[in-house]
């Protein structure tokens, strides 16, 4: 039997992340991976909507090749007439494509308003959430010095702050501006990822959620890691090698052996046992509650509130081999280019997949990797919006037809494209899940709704990345604050451990 | 020209309570209502001979019980009868029977399935947990959290002992309960859509939310947080339709001095160095007070009745935003007869109850996809009574009076008006829907009215139509309603004060806000301004 201090379970970014802290906190870790190589689902992604800052220093990520192409990537929200509008500079720090006076203003305000509103939640995102009881004072008198910090920014601020809180995003956006191109490129980037349409209630909050990441100190960044979203890991792995870990690949986690109420072991497939003072997983907390762990050993109410953990999946990925770069009407290659023409567009897209259907006109966001790195070859990523995991007319059939939808569309705003196909992939919720391990295929793991937000995320009484047993804890996207590739959820659970670790 | 210490605009049921308070603390109130009768959305009329309809509002629960007490209504003729039973009926012909017992409900609910008829318990546990939680705080003036004053930091004060006096894991069921849409949280007890499709229905009526909607919880919360008699959750008719409780708070209005004007819609409310002098009657007439308590939405109030000039710019924005859109209709039917239900066995007590035809969550969150896309839903849902079999005042021996609210019907068709002929498909999607259902019914129909947001808007006053003068999300509940910084009742103006729906705790037919504001303005003017018992009671 291998013995070690620590053993992290699962090589995505928060497993890796987890990792990290806990080498860079003098543990003797192991890393476990099920696949033949780390990543996990942050090579689905295409783009970086925010990387945990503690990590990239921490780490000396840029040491170990992470270099940033872009992170102020400008976003062109696609028209079908070829009028389309482009977000410059940081989140949109000037408008272009003949926006009316009166927008460019408004859109100003509204920027300034939110980028402040959501950096005042960012704090939040790298502490541990507090448990709400009287016995456990210590960490809300902390929520209370943040609640202090948020009464500064003054009354009017604030009221509007509150009254925007858990808003629905559509009604601020028709409030405040009138250019439909606009309005449809934020409500997708408040909705991508979620299963929720810009006119459900709380959806600003995942706006919010979006912009108040950072990347290299660029708040709301939308960065391109030269060499694609695998260079994070390979990063990451890079620097975990430096720092002595362990990692295993193909090695699957079947077991986790409890003794007395406390974790000891891990099992793996192939029969290896690995024995460990700490335990950290960054699977599904269902997946290690249920699966690795066992209903027999969790009561009865602890098993409910783990089974009802909401994890559905609404993002695809797209992955097209082109013969030659597509035409989307002129616009520039080089930006993150959408396909979402209004809110409506995006609430109705959004409204399939309440049936367990998939959107007739999909939205999504388009890249061409290679016009950035022009490699002879021609690709374009998509993260297409909205279609189930569990699809009703089941994906066997549903596949086809969904990637004739989404052809149909891109065809739509880059009329040619379909004839410049060498190859399409198309990655469902249904496969994604399959092939990570996490339920749902959602992005997040468990869904980022409120009722799963901080405190009460992924449900109550796991959400201080503790578990009923010691030495094991919670490190996956399903964790405060939730996933995107940040690794954040890895390293505050790290932090956790190494906290909890040594005051036992 | 006359003189009053106070003007209530509009004689709805909160307007209406807020001038008995006001009364009774020895002002000399006046009521002005544009109609020629009083009740706003709680009326009954005559519209077909011998028939009373409720035509607003149909069913009566969210009363405050102190109000109902401290304007002795039972003495003014007011009589809330607890109706039992209701019923789901299902497109293969079955139907799932309600009945106020827990465990006749139970069992019920075992035909459908056995897990569920389990869980019922847990179910109905929770809610009503939830609900003793926020019961006391609907007659509290919503603190305002960005203020330093001490009643403010008091109050809060209070809410957060309320909060952490519960066990840990009750305050995260709670935080939970209040964020989710209606459709996760049963998904959390039950499995059989029908079960499901029965108890969501709370959780919408009178909003612009679907079953899936996050937040729609805490509108189901809404509608169960009444009584009948002190039995949590229980609804009931009012004897002599919806009209009987402003009749009853009319007459109670009287008993302590007061004055109602009908038909004298008020044009404009005065402002004289930022504050109110009284109101100019659509006529011309001036009716002069220091006191103006507006019972119309907030909406009508400011951009309507007062002078832009007179109101700070950022506060006519806010106002601006406030939302208020209609998503229900009503169709109210006179019968010749009792119609017979396919389903139902006969004398089934169900028929006494609220009936049903929407069997699943997904189809009730595809009518408001519907009304999101700017029509009236293809396939409505409907919460149809008939209160006569339980109340025989309201129709000749016999004959039947049915009320049919109607989900979901937006305030435009595709940002146009609607226009007559909108109204009537309206009306025939909901005739037809019942139809299926109960074969020959449309041969009873002796008369229907049909209401749509802008009949609604029109007659009632209701901006959009919307039943609850603004929607119950959580950017316009407790310190945000109606807009932040004016949640106590107050406005920008001195002396002019709301009291509607459009202000905390919202809509139905609850008489909170009017108490709360009625409160509110007692205790601005001070202990020696009004009659000492007034100033004890609230």
């Amino acid at each position: 039997m291998v013995s070690c201090d620590a053993i992290v379970i699962g090589g995505g970014i928060n497993g890796l992340a987890a990792a990290g802290k806990l080498a860079a906190s003098g543990a003797k870790v192991t890393l476990l991976e099920a696949s033949d190589r780390v990543g996990g689902m942050c090579d689905v992604g295409h783009l970086c909507y925010g990387l945990d800052d503690r990590l990239e220093k921490s780490l000396k990520l840029s040491d170990h090749g992470l270099a940033w192409l872009s992170t102020n990537l400008p976003s062109t929200a696609l028209s079908e007439t070829g009028k389309h509008l482009v977000m410059q500079g940081a989140w949109g720090e000037t408008l272009a494509g003949d926006v009316s006076a009166a927008d460019q203003a408004a859109w100003q305000t509204l920027r300034t308003t939110l980028l402040k509103n959501a950096s005042v939640l960012a704090p939040f995102k790298s502490m541990t959430a507090p448990r709400l009881s009287r016995d456990h004072g210590a960490p809300v008198w902390k929520l209370l010095g943040q609640g202090l910090k948020i009464r500064g920014m003054g009354k009017d601020a604030l009221r509007e702050f509150m009254r925007l809180m858990l808003i629905n995003v559509a009604d601020v956006l028709e409030d405040e501006l009138s250019d439909d191109r606009l309005k449809g490129l934020l409500a997708f980037d408040a909705v991508l990822g979620h299963f929720a349409g810009p006119r459900s209630p709380n959806s600003l909050l995942s706006l919010y959620n979006r912009i108040s990441n950072s990347v290299a100190g660029q708040q709301a960044a939308l960065a391109l890691p030269r060499g694609g979203m695998p260079a994070i890991s390979k990063a990451m792995e890079a620097a975990l090698n430096a720092r002595g870990v362990t990692i295993k690949t193909n090695a699957a986690a079947r077991h986790i052996g409890i003794e007395a109420d406390r974790a000891r072991s891990v099992t793996l497939h192939s029969g290896e046992r690995l024995q460990a003072k700490l335990i950290v997983s960054a699977l599904h907390p269902q997946t290690t509650l249920m699966s690795l762990v066992g209903a027999p050993q969790l009561d009865t109410g602890f098993v409910r509130r783990t089974q009802n953990i909401r994890s559905r999946g609404t993002t695809s990925m797209l992955r097209l081999s082109l013969k030659d770069h597509p035409d989307f009407r002129g616009a520039d290659l080089k930006s993150r280019l959408v396909i979402a023409a209004s809110v409506r567009a995006v609430e109705d897209a959004f409204n399939a997949v309440k049936y367990q259907a998939f959107s007739a006109e999909p939205v999504m966001e388009c890249l061409v990797p290679t016009a950035f790195e022009p490699t002879g070859k021609h690709e374009l990523t998509a993260l297409v919006q909205f279609a189930p995991h569990d699809l009703k007319m089941g994906w066997a059939k549903g596949k086809p037809a969904y990637l004739k939808g989404i052809m149909q569309q891109l065809e739509r705003y880059a009329p040619g494209i379909g004839k410049l196909v060498l190859q399409a992939n198309l990655q469902t919720p249904a496969e994604i899940a399959t092939r990570f391990g996490s339920p749902g295929g959602q992005w997040h793991h468990a869904e980022l709704s409120v009722e799963q937000m901080f405190f009460l995320r992924p449900a109550i009484g796991l959400a201080q990345y503790e578990t009923p047993f010691a030495g094991l804890y919670l490190a996956s996207a399903a964790m405060h604050p939730g996933g995107g590739v940040t690794g954040t959820a890895g390293w505050n659970a790290a932090t956790q451990a190494v906290k909890s670790m040594g005051a036992t | 020209m006359t003189n009053y210490d106070a003007i209530v605009v509009g004689g709805g049921h909160n307007g209406l309570v807020a001038a008995c308070y006001l009364a009774k603390a020895g002002l000399k109130t006046v009521v002005v209502e544009k109609n020629d009768w009083v009740g706003g959305a709680a009326v009954s009329r005559s519209l077909y001979p011998g028939f009373t309809y409720s035509n607003c509002s149909y069913v009566a629960s969210l009363l405050r019980p102190e109000i109902m007490r401290e304007l002795e209504l039972p003495k003014h003729g007011l009589q809330i009868l607890p109706y039992e039973g209701g019923a789901v009926f299902t497109q293969d012909g079955d139907y799932l029977a309600m009945y106020r017992d827990h465990d006749a409900n139970r069992r019920e609910f075992a035909r459908f399935s056995k897990r569920d008829a389990e869980n019922y318990d847990r179910y109905s546990r929770d809610v009503l947990k939830h609900c003793r939680f926020i019961r006391p705080l609907l007659l509290r003036t919503p603190p305002d959290p960005t203020s330093f004053k001490p009643r403010d930091l008091q109050e809060l004060a209070f809410l957060g002992k309320q909060l952490f006096n519960l066990p840990e894991h009750e305050i995260y069921d709670m935080i939970r309960f209040w964020t989710m849409s209606i459709s996760d949280f049963l998904d959390e007890y039950f499995e059989n859509p029908v079960i499901k499709a029965y108890l969501a229905v709370s959780a919408i009526i009178g909003t612009a939310l679907g079953p899936m909607s996050p937040g729609s919880a805490y509108v189901l919360l809404h509608h169960y947080m009444g009584d009948v008699d002190g039995n949590i959750g229980a609804w009931g008719y009012a004897r002599g339709g919806m009209g009987s409780i402003s009749k009853a708070l009319t007459d109670s209005f009287k008993s302590f001095g007061g004055e109602v004007r009908t038909g004298s819609g008020v044009e404009k409310i005065l402002v004289r160095n930022g504050r109110t002098t009284g109101v100019v009657l659509a006529n011309g007439d001036e009716i002069n007070g220091s006191l103006v308590v507006s019972n119309m939405d907030v909406k009508r109030t400011f951009l309507k009745h007062v002078d832009e000039k007179d109101l700070p710019p950022d506060f006519v924005k806010r106002v601006s935003k406030f939302k208020i859109r209609g998503s229900s209709g009503k169709v109210n039917i006179a019968l010749d007869g009792l119609p017979k239900f396919k389903a139902l066995p006969k004398d089934s007590p169900c028929i006494r109850g609220d009936l049903h035809f929407t069997d699943s969550i997904e189809r009730m969150e595809k009518a408001y996809d519907d009304w999101k896309a700017g029509h009236f839903s293809h396939d409505p849902f409907l919460d149809m009574m008939i209160p006569t079999t339980i109340d025989p005042t309201m129709t000749p021996p016999g004959k039947h009076f049915m009320s049919c609210f109607v989900q979901y019907a937006p305030p435009k068709i595709e940002g146009r008006e609607w226009t007559d002929k909108d109204r009537n498909a309206f009306g025939q999607t909901v005739l037809d829907q019942i139809e299926g259902y109960a074969p020959g019914f449309k041969k009873l129909v002796l008369h229907a009215e049909v209401r749509t947001p802008r009949e609604l808007e029109a007659e009632v006053g209701l901006t959009e139509g919307n039943i609850f003068q603004g929607e119950l999300t959580f950017d316009q509940l407790l310190f945000n309603r109606p807009v932040p910084g004016y949640a106590q009742y107050r406005s920008p103006i001195e002396g002019l004060w709301m009291c509607g729906s459009s202000t905390h705790p919202g809509g139905g037919v609850m008489g909170a806000p009017g108490r709360n504001a009625a409160a509110e303005i007692v205790r601005s003017l001070g202990k020696n301004k009004v009659t000492g018992e007034a100033y004890g009671v609230l």
